[in-house]
């Protein structure tokens, strides 16, 4: 076990698992006016925004509003081009030891898993601990098989990805991100290409994460996890954030137009 | 109107039916015979026709297969006795030339009390390559090396090699097995070395000449390492220069030091007497070995962010590949001495083997593009994500998933490129199809004879070719585990 886990553990335990105090005052994430073009179309309008440790936010808008290219600038996934975004301490730049360094302390899920097919799951898991964290590989295919029981599938350690459902599957990916033992984890749609069956246990492993007190962005949909798991929720519109609000908030008196739009559409169904 | 009721009203089903297995398949040859060559007219029709054609063919062919002669002095002879055997006016394959200019198809003017030392160097090939070929299949290996040490050995034995390097390649062969049992991964080791031994065997001299280049390499990450961590720009110039300050001054010095001292040379032999299946096999299995790294290293500069390495490659890239490989063989052959310093000679089969594999490179790097364009940008992104670098990524994640993708094109290159060796008789060397038949052909005793060389180099390359083939489905079926069902 290393620090990190240790004091998340300890963490864990100290608060219990359904904790209200879970959120510190330490700066987890800051992104100040940033700005991001795709040649002249201007996708991220000064974005502001300061996520604390601990904090669990869900964004959500409509499709090309900019909720998945902001949280890929947060790992450099995408570039921004004006602005500052500091992530745990180290503040983003074309300085790649900067990137290599925030990219191991931030897991990431996407929407279409991006499993590695050709090794196993274990393979997946231990992969990048033993040749970023240069953890020796016993130590790293014993951590990996304990997240892999915290997302309910160590049985399924020695088959290949494409042997496995989709709910499966993502739980793998938020496995192998765990395995970094990361500070947050960035989930961009993460049910979106599940089918319906198959959200629910995703979703359960999200609810189980956040318990545990994980720093956590997540683009979703989901508007019953936003409700139940996050301290806040934005809503993003045409590159910019137009609204913020506590989750109760958020969804009895949404503030904008667009907003309120927005929550009709998507709940009226 | 009851039977409308019946058919809408609701319906639960209250047991589930079992799994049956599948009806019993309708097999046998007569059935098939019918279903698929006599189903219809038209199929009757093309079933005869079909029939009709490959029975000329075989009519026309078998009589001179038939009539085969494999001992005689000369074509006439040969004539003598298909007509004393079978009639006047009948023909006949006359193989007696195979038989007796064998040794010249197989190893060109290579000194015949040497030719010991090509037959160590083709059985130890198989050392090198089991590894790498079978990396993680203990029974094919374990086949391929004892059949390779039992025939390397026979034929080492035919050829009369001395007593000695019998005894070591016996040896050597021996410890590939073992160690193939017992730690595969070490075996490695020995692929890496196996380029120096088989040099040493094919050309002879002294072995540290060979090892000093392979010393050179050493050297390049020895640097690489000392540098640190300087930028990977100035740390990769200062390796290369090192290894070419090694390879030009340095290591010569050294060669000439340490050949005083223990001179272990071995009589040296020429590259114009290379000739036949020697010179296309090595000249093949080296430019077919290199082609793969340098088109990886291609492929990834062709794809690369950097304006510069990207330019390079392509440049390099679309250059080789619109010029007809012969030019290439010329500007080794005739140009190339011009650019070099005077008084130095560049051995004439080097120079070939680098055109060769540059040509070859130039399409492996297009082969692997196409598998790096056909992996999803997620991969990528994942890969990104989790904190790996750029280059343990390509290793890692990227290029095992691109390879794998293109092992038929990557495969159907190597085939064709074997089979361009026998081009090198344009720049004057002695390759099996062609230069090598002129030759028999320019004796009076075998004046005449086309078909028989032609059709035994060709059996020899579909041979080859073909376990090429075979060996690329194998590894496709291998890696497809990992594919969903």
């Amino acid at each position: 076990m290393t620090d990190t886990q240790m004091t998340w553990a300890a963490a864990t335990e100290a608060r219990g698992p359904a904790s209200i105090q879970r959120m510190s005052t330490e700066v987890a994430i800051s992104i100040e006016k940033m700005n991001k073009w795709y040649g002249n179309f201007h996708a991220l309008r000064d974005i502001d925004l300061t996520v604390h440790r601990g904090e669990r936010i869900v964004i959500c808008g409509p499709s090309g509003s900019g909720k998945s290219t902001m949280i890929r600038c947060i790992n450099r996934l995408e570039e921004h081009q004006t602005g500052r975004v500091i992530v745990d301490g180290t503040e983003l730049t074309t300085d790649l030891k900067n990137i290599d360094k925030v990219r191991s302390e931030v897991g990431m899920v996407f929407q279409h898993f991006n499993l590695f097919p050709h090794l196993t799951v274990l393979e997946n898991c231990t992969l990048a601990p033993i040749w970023v964290r240069k953890v020796p590989r016993r130590q790293a295919a014993g951590a990996a098989m304990r997240y892999l029981e915290k997302v309910k599938i160590p049985e399924q350690a020695a088959k290949y990805p494409g042997q496995l459902s989709g709910g499966q599957q993502q739980r793998v990916a938020i496995a192998r991100a765990l395995c970094m033992e990361p500070k947050i984890m960035l989930f961009d749609e993460p049910t979106s290409a599940l089918d319906p069956e198959m959200i629910k246990e995703v979703l359960d492993t999200m609810i189980g994460l956040a318990e545990e007190g994980m720093t956590m962005l997540v683009v979703t949909h989901e508007m019953g996890f936003a409700q139940a798991v996050a301290d806040r929720v934005i809503f993003m519109d045409q590159g910019q954030i137009v609204e913020q609000n506590s989750p109760r908030e958020f969804f009895a008196n949404p503030k904008s137009e667009r907003t309120k739009l927005f929550l009709s559409q998507i709940l009226g169904h | 109107m009851s039977e409308i009721h019946a058919e809408t009203v609701g319906y639960t089903r209250n047991t589930m039916l079992p799994p049956q297995p599948p009806p019993q398949r309708q097999s046998g040859a007569i059935l098939w015979l019918r279903e698929n060559l006599l189903s219809g007219p038209l199929n009757i029709l093309l079933t005869i026709l079909g029939i009709a054609v490959v029975w000329y063919l075989v009519s026309g062919v078998w009589p001179w297969l038939a009539n085969s002669v494999w001992r005689a002095d000369g074509l006439q002879e040969c004539r003598a006795i298909i007509t004393a055997r079978a009639g006047e006016g009948t023909t006949g394959a006359c193989w007696a030339v195979i038989r007796e200019r064998w040794w010249q198809f197989t190893f060109g003017f290579y000194p015949r009390a040497l030719y010991w030392r090509p037959v160590a160097a083709f059985g130890l090939l198989f050392v090198a390559i089991a590894p790498i070929l079978f990396a993680d299949e203990r029974r094919i290996r374990r086949v391929v090396l004892g059949v390779a040490a039992v025939l390397t050995l026979l034929a080492m034995w035919a050829v009369n090699a001395p007593d000695g390097w019998l005894v070591a390649v016996a040896a050597v062969m021996v410890g590939g097995l073992v160690l193939s049992e017992r730690r595969p991964s070490a075996l490695l080791a020995f692929s890496g070395f196996y380029p120096v031994l088989a040099y040493w065997l094919l050309w002879g001299g002294s072995l540290w000449q060979p090892l000093m280049v392979l010393a050179g390499f050493f050297v390049g990450w020895g640097i690489y390492r000392l540098v640190g961590r300087g930028a990977p720009i100035l740390r990769m110039v200062a390796a290369v220069l090192a290894v070419v300050a090694w390879w030009l001054w340095l290591g010569p010095l050294v060669a000439q030091t340490l050949a005083a001292a223990l001179p272990l040379a071995i009589a040296a032999v020429t590259s114009d007497t290379f000739g036949g299946f020697l010179l296309s096999i090595t000249i093949g299995v080296t430019a077919i070995s290199m082609s793969l790294p340098l088109g990886i290293i291609l492929a990834l500069a062709r794809r690369s962010d950097l304006p510069l390495v990207k330019m390079l490659a392509v440049t390099f890239i679309e250059f080789i590949r619109g010029v007809p490989l012969i030019a290439l063989l010329f500007v080794a052959s005739l140009l190339l001495n011009y650019f070099l310093p005077p008084g130095t000679s560049f051995d004439i089969i080097l120079r070939v083997i680098i055109m060769v594999t540059l040509f070859a490179a130039a399409y492996m790097a297009e082969v692997i593009r196409g598998g790096l364009a056909a992996l999803p940008r997620g991969q990528y992104e994942a890969a990104d994500a989790l904190g790996l670098d750029y280059w343990k990524a390509q290793r890692l994640i990227i290029l095992p998933q691109a390879l794998k993708v293109s092992i038929p094109g990557i495969v159907g290159t190597f085939i064709g490129i074997f089979k361009d060796t026998t081009l090198v008789t344009f720049v004057g060397l002695y390759d099996p199809l062609k230069s090598t038949a002129d030759s028999v052909r320019a004796s009076i005793a075998w004046k005449g004879t086309y078909w028989e060389p032609y059709i035994f180099t060709g059996a020899i390359f579909f041979i080859l070719c073909f376990a090429m083939s075979r060996y690329s489905m194998y590894l496709e079926t291998r890696l497809k585990r990992g594919d969903s069902h």
